[in-house]
């Protein structure tokens, strides 16, 4: 399949004349949030961004990246393991242990005797640790959206299958739809669209965000991570505006269905169950996050860690960036004391942060070639 | 984190299979999709299949790319 006719010049120019005849025809700036870090990463690495922005589409980042929602206290507890548990490795994605709490991370603790921290790339790998290790305990942070969550949820059910004593998790496992909820109820930030996640959705499907037109008369679209893609998506908010409606559409019907894929949703369902949760930014959202039915495999249980809410960095404005309320150069440590090589905060660290992606693309221009 | 590729599955057996890309061959675990077979292009993240791609969807977006194309 030519997937590169999604990345190429010609056919993004000839989409960018579609946005232009909408634009005309609406006569004023259209605010969409794009939920997704990859999306952010779409629209800036490309320098598509900046030309809608001149036409009259502003993008704004959503809390669509799990390491920059993802509270203090979940961090402090996987410290927590570090620092005081013997013989004992915590695994996670390399992201999630460099975010810094107290000027440290995850990676620069010292940990207890006989304990490590190990980077992993797939949540399979937490499995196979603890297998090779069956003298040690294996701690799981384990974090994500309903694109990961899936995979995690199989390791979970893998290590039940395998009666495995020597694996648990520490788990913070979010979902997208509720923040949205939460971002339209406060009021804080005008939007005019939505784009959704394309992989989020590829397991949720587009029914979960039908609320958002339904109560809020907002449109919205699932788009994929093409810079097509991406412009499919803006312009069906747009066509939307136009006609006066307001609708779930799917512009990436090649990879999502309505229904999401049912068989993920199972094994995902057969692990967790549905609770509040805490999320960075925004404090606790009610039945926002899942937790392992098992509670047997849960480490903050198991080993008496508490998950206890904190302030995050006093100055670090991660919590108003992923809520789209601020842009990352608003943070008066954007690109002062705060940069990729110094994090302060974890919008600064992830590949899907706002700020990491201001920082290295902020000056991209579209050149057409994505 | 949410980054997933469509990538070429070449060999299934039981629940895991091999995908390529550029001649490098992975291992993919293919437990959280219904049905893929040999040549599907799968999405995949994490290690894992989260999707089969849908051909004939893939199929109609390109050609309205390409119909574009021509009548500019
Ligand atoms: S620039 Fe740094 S300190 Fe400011 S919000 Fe972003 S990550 Fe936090």
């Amino acid at each position: 399949m030519e997937f590169s006719l999604l990345r190429q010049k010609k056919s993004v120019e000839l989409l960018l004349q579609k946005v232009d005849s909408l634009l005309e025809s609406i006569g004023r700036e259209v605010r969409i949030m794009e939920v997704c870090g990859t999306h952010t990463m779409t629209a800036y690495r490309s320098g598509l961004g900046h030309v809608l922005r001149k036409k009259g589409v502003r993008l704004i980042s959503g809390p669509g990246c799990p390491v920059c929602i993802t509270p203090e206290g979940v961090l402090l507890a996987a410290a927590k393991v570090v620092e005081e548990m013997e013989n004992t490795i915590l695994v996670s994605f390399g992201d999630m242990l460099r975010v810094p709490v107290d000027g440290k991370s995850l990676l620069t603790l010292v940990p207890a005797q006989n304990s490590s921290v190990k980077v992993i790339y797939a949540p399979e790998e937490a499995l196979k640790t603890a297998e090779l290790n069956p003298d040690r305990r294996v701690v799981f942070l384990a974090t994500g959206f309903e694109t990961t969550i899936p995979s995690i949820a199989w390791v979970v059910l893998e290590a039940q299958r395998k009666n495995m004593k020597n694996l648990f998790f520490i788990t913070s496992l979010r979902l997208v739809p509720p923040p949205l909820r939460a971002i339209l109820c406060s009021g804080d930030v005008n939007l005019d669209g939505f784009i959704y996640p394309g992989h989020v959705s590829v397991i949720i499907g587009s029914r979960p965000y039908e609320f958002i037109p339904e109560e809020f008369g907002v449109p919205g679209a699932v788009a994929g991570f093409e810079p097509v893609d991406l412009l499919l998506g803006v312009i069906s908010v747009l066509q939307q505006i136009c006609a006066g409606e307001a609708k779930v559409d799917i512009v990436y019907t090649r990879a999502v269905q309505p229904e999401g894929n049912p068989a993920a949703r199972k094994i995902m369902d057969t692990a967790f169950e549905c609770a509040d949760a805490e999320w960075r930014g925004f404090g606790v959202i009610p039945r926002s996050g899942l937790v392992l039915r098992n509670k047997v495999l849960d480490a903050s249980r198991e080993f008496g860690l508490e998950l206890s809410s904190r302030k995050a960095h006093e100055a670090c404005r991660c919590g108003d960036v992923v809520k789209g309320s601020i842009e990352p150069e608003e943070c008066p440590l954007f690109a002062r004391t705060c940069a990729p090589e110094s994090p302060q905060g974890p919008c600064m660290v992830s590949v899907e942060g706002s700020c990491l992606i201001h920082y290295k693309y902020g000056s991209v221009r579209w050149t057409g070639s994505a | 984190m949410c980054l997933a590729v469509p990538l070429k599955l070449v060999e299934i057996e039981g629940y895991e299979g091999i995908v390529e890309m550029g001649g490098i061959k992975r291992r993919v675990n293919l437990s959280l999709v219904e049905n893929p077979q040999r040549g599907d292009f799968v999405l995949v993240h994490a290690g894992f299949a989260i999707a089969v791609i849908n051909r004939e969807e893939a199929e109609k977006t390109l050609s309205l790319i390409r119909e574009m194309e021509q009548h500019s």
